[in-house]
Formats: structure tokens, C-alpha cells, sequence
């Protein structure tokens, strides 16, 4: 009964812990298992390991079209979402404003609702604009919807930030276009980074709001949707084994470069439900 | 110290963005959900007709109860698998705590999709289950029930809320502060005293939190019941969706969604009060 600890030692609680942590990781234990199974996804236990899937996916070039869509969808959506969210960020911090109260709670609403509200409701709007369905729209619905998520993580920033810093800059005879850039921008760089990797990620995967804003242009999770429609194939393992592979990647990468000194700043991406 | 034209400059383009491409597309929603549809033309009249379909006609209120239901299970088996995961990590797990908590995370970088297709190949009556238990001979033939049902849309959903509602809860017990729990086990509590009136009240907006976010958003969840939940386990957000496909009734699926979105800003609200009521300061 030392440490603050109610106790030292819990078998019970400890097997439940791991059964719930195989719960978690068996779905992706059998994604990763199967997308080297010859005889394709089911069946147990697996045999004949195989690289055929990765083959096939490699030959595949509506994937890799998809690929290419997501990737434009989510860095544009990341630009257009910090540029918005900063400045929503800053108006929410430093000025006053009719409908400020709203303003503040209308942004984090597409966090809030089920994506098919947000996506219907831009469908509406594409319909009453006339504007075509597109990659174009898709982009609109991501980075619309994830100003929440820029305007959140770099609110928190501008809390913390010492204002004294800005006040000396102006103070000295900066302009205030030259005080954002070289102390407002430098000081909020952990926020923006943290919340571009979260928009990044969210764009990536984003389908709810995407499925009804979607063209004749397929991004990633859409192509998927497709071959799944179709059936099961093991072409949905091999992809989503490496999409995985690479975010366990990025992730150890982002943990290095934080512990090299760049702050502990990570932990609020973290804890964002 | 700042200037009004600096507050204009940054407060006016988020605003405009935001008036325009969220503010008036969650108008017109509502706006549709007052309008009706007559041999496939939308009329612009207004009236409460949607609103009066839906709460008379039986099959959307019976949706409307199973997605409660489907909701309800998959917030109180996240919570059942979280809150004892979250325990553990922060009182047990010393020094794996920090490998442990990532070990929690890295399966959310898996797509969501993904992970549902996952459970599809996991539950199908060719798939990996069926087969794991025709292999040890427990069975001998596939069982159907699993895929294709409101279970297999728990599953699914449980396997995704459960690390969004063990976050909150996590983050909530390790601000405990140590020296309360050392207090009340100084002056006698047991542990289970300990936990049911320091532990659990301490931890509560933790738990509402993740119980809110978890049942929020498998309420207008839509791509579950596609996937795995079969024509028995459809849930109301597939109504929106094929009222505003197939079927052609925008103001009807409009009333729909504002009836979800009633649901969720009602719940949110509440909870938020409850936490607050929680809190401790």
C-alpha cells in the first residue's frame, strides 16, 4: 500500500487488461495475417504465405489514382484548415465580436455531428451553388469541417503563449504583419504541426462526410468502399497493412523528434478523443 | 494592445468561411426539413408534415429505439472494457505505462473502414471465426448469426469507441492526486470504499466524457450497418441516407437528420452539466 497505489499487485485486473488489448488488436493481427494468406481472406488456420495480394495491389492503378486524390484532398484541406484556424483562433482569442458565443460553438459542430449531417448539408449547398460534384467539393467538406480541429489545438496554443513577447515586438517598433510572422507564427509552431498531422490523418480517412460530396474522382477510403462493395479481397489487406506499417512509422519517427527536444507538446494530440 | 484592424482582419475571413460553408449548409438542412416533395419536385412550402411522419409512422420510430439501443450497448461495453483498461494502465502498469498507453493509440491509425472490413472477414460465415472454431471442432458448421446483425454493428462499434472513451478516463485518473487515495486508505477505507468514493467520483467527467462521445457518434453512424449490419441491424442515419438516394424525400430525410442532430445537442448539453456538477475543484 505504498505509492499511492490502491494496490501492488492484481492478476484479475491484469488478464482483464490484456483480454481487452486482444480485443483491440485482433481485428488488425488477422488484417495483417491474411494479406499474406494465397488462399485469401477466411478460413483458418492461414497457409501458403504468399506476396501475390501486394502484387496485385501494386498492378492496381485506380488505388494508386486514389492514392494520389487523397493525398491533394488532405494537404490542401491541411493548408486551408491552419490558415482558418488561425485566424479563427486569434479572433477567439483577442478580439470581440457580435455572435462570438455561436461563432465559437458553430466551428466545433462538425466534431460534434454524425458526418452524414455535415456531408448532407454541403450536398444542399453544392446543389443550391451549382456546383458540380468534384475533388473539389470533397476539399470543401474536409477542410470546412476541420477548422474545429485546427481552431482547438491552436486556441490551447495562444493560451499558453506569453503575450509579453508580442507586446515588446510592437512595442519596438514592429509592424503588427512583421510581429505575427516572426513571433505569433514561431511561437504557435508545436500547435501547428500537431494540428496538421491531426487534420492530415482525419482528411486521410475521412469517408462519412466524403461519401455524399464525392465525383468521379475516388479518394483512398471511397476506392475501398468500391472494392468492398464488390466483395472481400485480399487487395484490402495488402493496403491497409502498409498504410498501417507507415503510420506505426511516422508515429516512432514523431515520438523521436519529441524527445530530441522539441517539447512535450504531443501529449494534447494525444489525449483528443 | 491590438488594433481594431487587426481584429477585423483576423476575425472576418474564419467568419465569412465559416457563415458561408457551414452555417448556411446546416441552414438549408433545416430549412428542407419544412418543405415537401410532390411527383419528384421540391416544394418550397412551408409546413410541419415531415415532422408529423415521422413521429407517427412506426417504422422510424422503430429504427429510431433499435439505433438507441444499438448506441446504448456499444457506450456501456466501451465503457466495460475501457474503464478497467484505463484502471490498470494508471495503477498497475508503472513502468509500462508509457508503452502500454501507445499500445492503446496505434490501432486508431487504422482506418476506420478498415477495421470494419476486418470484423466482416472475422465474423462472415466463411471467415476467420467460423473457421478458428470448425478447426478446434466446436462447431461443425458456420455459424450465420454472427455477421449481418445488430451484433456484429456492436462489435464493430465497441471495437472502435473503446479506445475514444478509455482516453478521457485515462486522462482523468492519472490527475488523481495520489495523496487523496493514500488519505482514504490511511483512515481506514477499503479498497473498494477506496474506489467507489474516491476513485469513481473523481474519474466521472472522464467517463462521461468518453460514454458521450461514444454514444453520439454510433448514433448517426451510418457505414456500420452497411458494412456488417445486414437489413436487421439498419439504423436511423441509413434512413437519412436513403431518403436522400433511392427513395427522393430530402425534407423527410432533412427532418430525419435534424431529429438526430435534436438527440445529440440535447444529450451534449446535459452531459455537460453533469460534468461540470462533477468536477473538482
Amino acid at each position: 500500500m505504498t505509492n499511492g497505489s490502491p494496490s501492488r499487485r492484481a492478476p484479475f485486473l491484469a488478464t482483464y487488461a490484456a483480454s481487452v488489448f486482444a480485443f483491440i488488436y485482433l481485428p488488425v493481427v488477422v488484417l495483417v495475417v491474411y494479406s499474406f494468406n494465397r488462399d485469401g481472406v477466411g478460413g483458418f488456420p492461414p497457409r501458403h504465405l504468399t506476396l501475390a495480394w501486394y502484387r496485385q495491389l501494386f498492378a492496381d492503378a485506380a488505388i494508386w489514382e486514389a492514392v494520389l486524390n487523397s493525398l491533394l484532398v488532405a494537404a490542401a484541406s491541411v493548408v486551408l484548415a491552419l490558415t482558418l484556424g488561425v485566424l479563427a483562433a486569434l479572433a477567439l482569442d483577442r478580439a470581440s465580436f457580435p455572435g462570438k458565443a455561436l461563432f465559437r460553438r458553430l466551428v466545433l459542430l462538425p466534431l460534434i455531428l454524425p458526418g452524414i449531417i455535415t456531408g448532407l448539408s454541403l450536398l444542399m449547398f453544392a446543389v443550391l451553388v451549382r456546383l458540380p460534384l468534384s475533388l473539389l467539393t470533397v476539399f470543401l467538406g474536409h477542410a470546412t469541417a476541420l477548422i474545429s480541429v485546427a481552431t482547438t489545438e491552436l486556441f490551447a496554443g495562444l493560451q499558453k503563449m506569453d503575450r509579453a513577447q508580442e507586446e515588446a515586438s510592437l512595442d519596438l517598433g514592429a509592424t503588427p504583419w512583421q510581429t505575427f510572422w516572426r513571433i505569433t507564427i514561431p511561437n504557435l509552431k508545436l500547435s501547428l504541426i500537431a494540428a496538421g498531422l491531426l487534420i492530415f490523418t482525419l482528411s486521410m480517412d475521412e469517408i462519412a462526410v466524403t461519401f455524399f460530396l464525392i465525383g468521379r474522382d475516388n479518394t483512398l477510403p471511397l476506392q475501398i468502399w468500391g472494392l468492398l462493395r464488390s466483395g472481400i479481397t485480399p487487395e484490402i489487406n495488402a493496403i491497409s497493412t502498409l498504410i498501417f506499417g507507415l503510420s506505426v512509422a511516422l508515429i516512432i519517427i514523431w515520438y523521436r523528434l519529441r524527445t530530441r527536444g522539441l517539447g512535450a507538446e504531443p501529449q494534447k494530440l494525444r489525449e483528443r478523443p | 494592445m491590438y488594433s481594431s484592424a487587426y481584429k477585423t482582419i483576423v476575425a472576418l475571413p474564419p467568419l465569412l468561411w465559416v457563415g458561408l460553408f457551414l452555417l448556411l449548409p446546416y441552414a438549408l438542412m433545416f430549412a428542407h426539413s419544412f418543405w415537401l416533395v410532390r411527383d419528384g419536385y421540391l416544394l418550397h412550402q412551408w409546413n410541419l408534415q415531415n415532422y408529423h411522419k415521422l413521429l407517427t409512422s412506426p417504422l422510424y420510430v422503430d429504427v429510431l429505439l433499435r439505433t438507441m439501443r444499438i448506441a446504448g450497448s456499444v457506450t456501456l461495453l466501451s465503457l466495460l472494457l475501457g474503464y478497467p483498461l484505463a484502471y490498470y494502465l494508471s495503477f498497475h502498469a508503472y513502468a509500462r505505462k508509457e508503452i502500454l498507453y501507445q499500445l492503446v493509440i496505434v490501432p486508431l491509425w487504422v482506418s476506420y473502414l478498415v477495421r470494419g472490413y476486418a470484423w466482416k472477414t472475422i465474423l462472415g460465415s466463411e471467415g476467420v471465426l467460423n473457421g478458428f472454431l470448425q478447426y478446434l471442432h466446436l462447431t461443425h458448421e458456420p455459424l450465420g448469426f454472427l455477421l449481418y446483425s445488430p451484433f456484429a454493428v456492436v462489435v464493430m462499434l465497441t471495437h472502435i469507441y473503446t479506445p475514444f472513451v478509455f482516453l478521457p478516463i485515462y486522462a482523468a485518473l492519472e490527475h488523481i492526486p495520489r495523496s487523496l487515495i493514500e488519505a482514504s486508505q490511511d483512515l481506514g477505507a477499503s479498497q473498494r470504499a477506496t474506489f467507489l468514493r474516491v476513485i469513481l467520483p473523481l474519474s466521472m467527467p472522464g467517463l462521461l466524457a468518453g460514454a458521450t462521445f461514444a454514444f453520439v457518434l454510433s448514433l448517426g453512424d451510418f457505414l456500420a450497418p452497411l458494412l456488417v449490419g445486414g437489413p436487421s441491424g439498419t439504423m436511423i442515419a441509413n434512413i437519412v441516407q436513403s431518403l436522400f438516394g433511392a427513395a427522393y424525400d430530402w425534407p423527410l430525410g432533412a427532418a430525419v437528420s435534424v431529429g438526430i442532430l435534436l438527440i445529440t445537442v440535447t444529450l451534449l448539453l446535459f452531459t455537460e452539466r453533469l460534468e461540470k456538477r462533477w468536477s473538482f475543484k
